[in-house]
């Protein structure tokens, strides 16, 4: 199962690093990621499999988002059948 | 494959648009827990539903979390109780009800949800006795629980209008709004009066489980008035183009809500129903299907063209979501509840919106007069006549159509009701007062129109 990643917020040095850090403490394989700076603004979507994942996604999720508060980010971890679902037939 | 604007209006939907599924109910069929012994049977009821929904919660939360999709409430439907008393109830139409009302609530806090629907009877062609000592226990049985909700079918296009059943809801309402007075007669909003009732409907406080239903099913509920909304915000184009705008939009949030019913009754190992594909509206700005009407061009829901322009959403509704489900049940179409809707509150307020207008409009919406307070002098005649006058647009139309009215104890018109919640306020709307007595009082059945004879 693979489960996208979006991260929005004020551009910083690292931002990616840590994501990836997170994802890589957990066992998330990074299969895609797009990123941009639009006039300061940090704007990535990342695609990661998660079927080896060390926990729970749930408790992925709740990482992410400590991450997020964490860092003023807006981080937001979805399955990625959500976006298949509303936008592909 | 994925491209990052799909992901981004994706989550801005959720997050800015107020996107989110309603409800996920699961229908239980209670008829195993049939038995002569009230508490024996209420004992039944209990376990079973507890044994059914015991993970319904907890599945729902899962899914809300990995998906990222809000889903809002988590609830359950149960056989229509009149006839799991009627044993117990026996012939003796002055049977107390109120304890299976009371095990209903019991489950409903035990299982965390926060509805529980099917103190229901159908009287569509005539009453049994326990048909008739369940809507008796109506306005207890609603006072002293907080959870459960009612519902009772009067009519329907086959069968015609059971006056009798029409007079009684117009007794048992007024009952209902003294009983819950100091709570502005919130009672009332868990009592709706059907027309051709659907049997699989999600939607609290109609939702019960038919008996052609199966043993147990779950149905969902998808909402997104304020999607719909921003859609036609970025749409200048004519009423074609509208429809269009509207068609794509409900496509993408009934898929939304077939992969959230699909991976529940995997999840729970129980059968999917049907997927509900209404434009459920909250309080909350921004999520009203009144603002859809005005954004359509209406300078206020309840203007002329607004009944054209509700046609074209509930038409386009339907049109775009029934593609995305492999199941389409329940009500389907757009609510326009007065008091769960931001902008109709505002129309109702302003004067813009009328009950003469909202009569009109569930001509063409998927229910009928919904959450709607009048003043607590409005006689019960005049209750019963305006559930009449609403069955009557459903039979004709063979559509499913309600009432939801709210008599306020002690107010009157330029007051306001406060639910709080997801039932929000509304005000108090003026009613005819010119006397449908006795035309109330004949009673008997208005034969079911010609239209039902398709055979």
């Amino acid at each position: 199962m693979n489960a996208v990643i979006t991260v929005t917020g004020k551009d910083t040095v690292g931002i990616i690093a840590k994501v990836s850090a997170e994802c890589f403490a957990a066992n998330a394989n990074i299969l895609d990621i797009t990123q941009k700076v639009f006039g300061g603004m940090f704007v990535m979507t990342m695609l990661i499999q998660v079927d080896d994942l060390k926990i729970r996604f749930a408790d992925f999720v709740d990482k992410m988002n400590e991450l997020g508060q964490k860092e003023h980010l807006v981080i937001h971890t979805m399955h990625e059948d959500i976006f298949n679902a509303m936008h592909n037939i | 494959m994925l491209n990052d604007n799909k992901i981004l209006e994706t989550i801005n939907m959720i997050t800015q648009e107020h996107l989110d599924v309603r409800t996920i109910t699961m229908g239980i069929s209670l008829h195993s827990c049939i038995d002569d012994d009230v508490k024996k049977c209420c004992s039944k009821i209990y376990d079973k539903i507890c044994k059914k929904a015991e993970n319904l919660v907890a599945t729902g939360e899962s899914i809300e979390k990995e998906y990222g999709i809000p889903i809002i409430n988590k609830r359950i439907s149960v056989t229509p109780i009149a006839t799991i008393a009627s044993a117990a109830v026996g012939e003796d139409p002055t049977f107390d009800c109120t304890p299976f009302a009371e095990t209903l609530q019991n489950v409903a806090n035990t299982c965390g949800v926060n509805f529980i629907g099917g103190y229901s009877a159908l009287v569509q062609k005539g009453f049994s006795v326990s048909d008739r000592a369940l809507i008796n226990s109506i306005p207890n049985a609603l006072a002293v629980t907080n959870n459960v909700c009612s519902s009772v079918n009067i009519a329907s296009t086959k069968a015609g209008i059971n006056m009798d059943a029409v007079a009684l809801m117009g007794k048992t309402i007024k009952k209902l709004a003294y009983l819950t007075k100091d709570n502005d007669s919130i009672g009332c909003a868990k009592l709706v009066v059907f027309a051709n009732v659907p049997e699989d409907n999600p939607f609290m406080a109609g939702a019960f489980h038919g008996s052609g239903e199966g043993e147990c099913m779950i149905n969902v509920g998808v909402s997104g008035p304020g999607v719909v909304k921003k859609a036609l915000e970025k749409c200048s184009g004519d009423l074609t183009e509208v429809a269009e705008t509207i068609k794509k939009t409900a496509f993408k949030i009934t898929r939304m809500g077939q992969l959230v019913a699909t991976e529940a009754s995997k999840r729970l190992g129980i059968p999917f129903g049907i997927v509900d594909l209404s434009l459920a509206p909250t309080p909350a700005i921004g999520d009203s299907v009144a603002y859809i009407l005005e954004e359509m061009g209406l300078e206020s829901c309840g203007s002329c063209g607004t009944t054209a322009a509700l046609a074209l959403l509930n038409d386009a509704v339907k049109k775009g979501g029934v593609m995305a489900s492999s199941h389409v049940g329940g009500l389907s179409g757009a609510f326009i509840p007065v008091s769960e809707d931001a902008g109709m509150i505002a129309a109702a307020r302003s004067g813009a919106l009328s009950l003469e207008k909202l009569e009109a409009m569930t001509a063409v919406c998927s229910v009928g007069l919904d959450m709607i307070a009048v003043p607590g002098d409005t006689p019960e005649e005049v209750i019963s006549a305006l559930i009449a006058d609403e069955a009557a647009i459903g039979v004709v139309n063979s559509k499913t159509t309600a009432v939801r009215v709210i008599p306020a104890y002690g107010k009157t018109v330029g007051d306001t009701v406060e639910f709080g919640g997801l039932l929000g306020e509304a005000p108090i709307m003026k009613i005819s007062s010119y006397s449908p007595a006795k035309f109330i009082a004949r009673g008997g059945r208005i034969p079911a129109p010609i239209q039902s004879l398709k055979n």
